[in-house]
């Protein structure tokens, strides 16, 4: 059997495969989803697994969920990522999700989501928000990374992406320095999603998943700002994946 | 339909801007109630009402207007419908519950406004809804600071008449709303030429006594197991109870009630095996919001009550019918009325006790908390509604949402991971 967990975010889609055979790989989102199930379906058929087959079992999830109309079951990222949460923590944890236009924060307890809570609507505090800044700096994501760690936060105050941008451009009219601007930028992303997260009962255990769970500089700050650790996971960007293929194997 | 455009017309109202409306509200029914399975067959009245909501019963109103009777359009649930009755008034909802309107209010009123109260100014000031052009006064109150000042922006262009209702609950301030309803009965008097007696009034307690009890009764079925009835559809129909005739509304609510019977009695059911009950707690949803009802029940739930101002809040409560003398009704009336617990009360903890009740009551799975955008007063007490409800150990999901579509994917995403929450 083969149970394909496949995770459609805003930015990259996530897919892991489990049982006859162990694979996960990513595929930038683009502007169809319908057209990255559709590239996901022929990548795995390379490697002979028909999404179409009784041997097959496929949970999508996701904001393009919907998408992928080949799916035994459509569940949402919460319960996704909350499942796959249980296999990276444990049974009982809390999971702090940056993605490209979510930031979530999940709460498990014995192995089940007892609680969440999501951003709304702005963009703030998102890996949009980051993506957005990194281009008006003329830099990748990673840069950005590199340059804040060696910053000074200047302060940005402005609770919408839009308006943050032209703080920036003021910023960058005053001459300020890059890594000072990168440092604020990476700041106030942190602040939102700390902000977020203080809402809930954090449990000692807790980790950071998303697009931006490999970064350390991130999980470190936003141990700080809660004063509590955050593990950052290695997988940590296939949680939601890695959710939905355990799903496939559980749900009838 | 032609006999409408020319009583729009009459009205002076925008009527191409109009027309846009006129264009949307039948596809939107649509979606939200004529694609359900197994309603209820008197529901077609319901139907037929909404169908024509700016004819049929504007139609009425101006006839009614014609022999000299005054039509008082209100805002609130603790404006008392009884006085006006009194008074041979007719009263009417005015609240506006669409995304049509806001922009018209938003030419006047800050942007973080709540959606209801750029709406309700919209509607008026884009000459866009009969109700907002017929009626002879309209009645505000002091439930919000937002409210207060719309009211001054729009006393600037209709008859306005503002009751200042207290935000406590001591003895002195259910006093006080008597003083109030009392200053109300003089206005509706001097407005309408007809004195209000201990006879006239005791009259229309029992209407809306009635109107009160046939509420209370449909909500009881949503109390049953099978539920016989969708929240959309129950919603829909407090919603209509806001404005058309109390008496009519009464019966017709009856009739359904008496199919609901029969429902209950066979045991048919509008939900599937498994669904969600979700009781939906916070602001009002004004005619026509049905968003959130419509996502919750197309995502595996079913609505089976609110405890909002279009719900529970509408209607729990009697006002004492023994009362004989017009000192003993008024009395009657302000102790009903202060009863009713909104957010614009401090402390109000009677909410909260309200809400524990409800959710024993309709046995139910989990609630949801919603909060219109920029209203201050609920989404601040959502903090302690959800922490009770937690204590209690009752799963809570808070919502902010306001008129717009924009936002409905994310809130499915957060409304679908909620009931696969309580399904585990």
């Amino acid at each position: 059997m083969f149970y394909v967990g496949i995770d459609i975010g805003s930015t990259a889609s996530k897919v892991v495969v489990r049982g006859d055979l162990e694979e996960k790989f990513v595929v930038p989102t683009g502007w169809s989803s319908k057209e990255t199930a559709e590239a996901i379906r022929e990548h795995l058929l390379e490697e002979n697994i028909d999404v179409r087959a009784d041997n097959v079992k496929v949970v999508a999830t996701g904001y393009g969920r919907i998408a992928v109309d080949y799916a035994d079951h459509i569940i949402t990222e919460i319960t996704c990522h909350g499942r796959g949460g249980k296999e990276l923590a444990g049974d009982s944890c809390g999971i702090i999700d940056v993605g490209g236009q979510d930031t979530k924060c999940i709460i498990l307890e014995q192995g089940l989501v007892s609680d969440f809570i999501m951003n709304d609507k702005c963009s703030a505090g998102t890996g949009k928000f980051l993506e957005v800044m990194a281009n008006r700096l003329g830099i990748g994501l990673d840069e950005l990374f590199l340059l804040a760690e060696s910053g000074t936060v200047l302060p940005i105050s402005s609770l919408c992406t839009v308006f943050a941008e032209s703080e920036i451009i003021s910023y960058i009219g005053e001459g300020r320095k890059r890594e000072d601007i990168a440092a604020g930028i990476v700041d106030s992303v942190a602040e939102k999603v700390a902000q977020l997260s203080r809402k809930k009962n954090l449990p000692a255990n807790l980790i950071l998943t998303g697009g931006l769970s490999e970064n350390d500089f991130f999980a470190t700050l936003l141990s700080r700002k809660l004063k509590q650790e955050v593990k950052n996971q290695k997988l940590g960007k296939y949680a939601g994946a890695l959710g939905a293929s355990y799903l496939a194997q559980e749900k009838r | 339909m032609a006999d409408n455009q020319t009583m729009w017309k009459e009205l002076g109202m925008d009527l191409e801007m109009h027309d846009v409306l006129c264009d949307v509200l039948p596809q939107a029914f649509g979606d939200v109630y004529l694609s359900q399975e197994n309603r209820p067959e008197s529901m077609d009245f319901f139907d037929m009402v909404v169908a024509d909501i700016h004819g049929i019963r504007p139609a009425e109103l101006i006839e009614a207007q014609k022999n000299g009777t005054k039509v008082f359009g209100t805002f609130c649930v603790y404006v008392p419908d009884e006085v006006i009755i009194a008074a041979k008034g007719i009263a009417t909802g005015l609240c506006g519950g669409s995304q049509f309107w806001v922009p018209g209010g938003e030419k006047v009123l800050p942007t973080n406004t709540c959606p209801l109260i750029k709406a309700s100014v919209g509607a008026r000031l884009d000459r866009t809804c009969p109700f907002f052009r017929i009626a002879d006064v309209y009645i505000g109150e002091t439930t919000c600071d937002g409210k207060k000042k719309a009211w001054e922006i729009l006393g600037e262009d209709v008859p306005m008449y503002v009751m200042d209702l207290p935000q406590m609950k001591r003895a002195k301030d259910i006093k006080a709303w008597e003083e109030e309803i009392r200053s109300l009965m003089e206005m509706v008097e001097k407005e309408t030429g007809n004195k209000i007696t201990a006879e006239s009034l005791k009259k229309s307690i029992k209407i809306i006594g009635d109107k009160r009890r046939a509420l209370a009764r449909l909500y009881n079925f949503r109390k049953e197991e099978n539920v016989p009835i969708s929240g959309r559809d129950v919603l829909l129909i407090s919603q209509i109870a806001f404005y058309d005739d109390p008496v009519r509304f009464a019966t017709m609510t009856n009739k359904l009630c008496d199919e609901l019977e029969e429902r209950v009695t066979n045991g048919v059911s509008v939900c599937k095996q498994g669904d969600k009950r979700i009781m939906v707690t916070g602001t009002p949803m004004a005619i026509p919001n049905w968003k959130l009802h419509q996502l919750i029940e197309t995502s595996g739930a079913i609505v089976v009550c609110e405890e909002t101002c279009t719900g529970t809040r509408y209607f729990e409560n009697f006002v004492d019918e023994k009362a004989e003398t017009i000192d003993e009704e008024i009395e009657a009336l302000a102790e009903r009325y202060m009863k009713i617990n909104c957010a614009c009360f401090t402390p109000n903890t009677g909410r909260i006790d309200d809400i524990l009740r409800l959710a024993k009551e309709y046995k139910v799975d989990g609630i949801i908390d919603v909060n219109l955008k920029f209203c201050n007063l609920y989404d601040t007490e959502g903090f302690l509604v959800e922490r009770a409800m937690k204590e209690a150990g009752i799963p809570v999901l808070g919502i902010e949402t306001d008129y717009t579509d924009s936002d409905a994917q994310q809130l499915r995403t957060r409304i679908s991971a909620f009931i696969e929450m309580l399904n585990n």
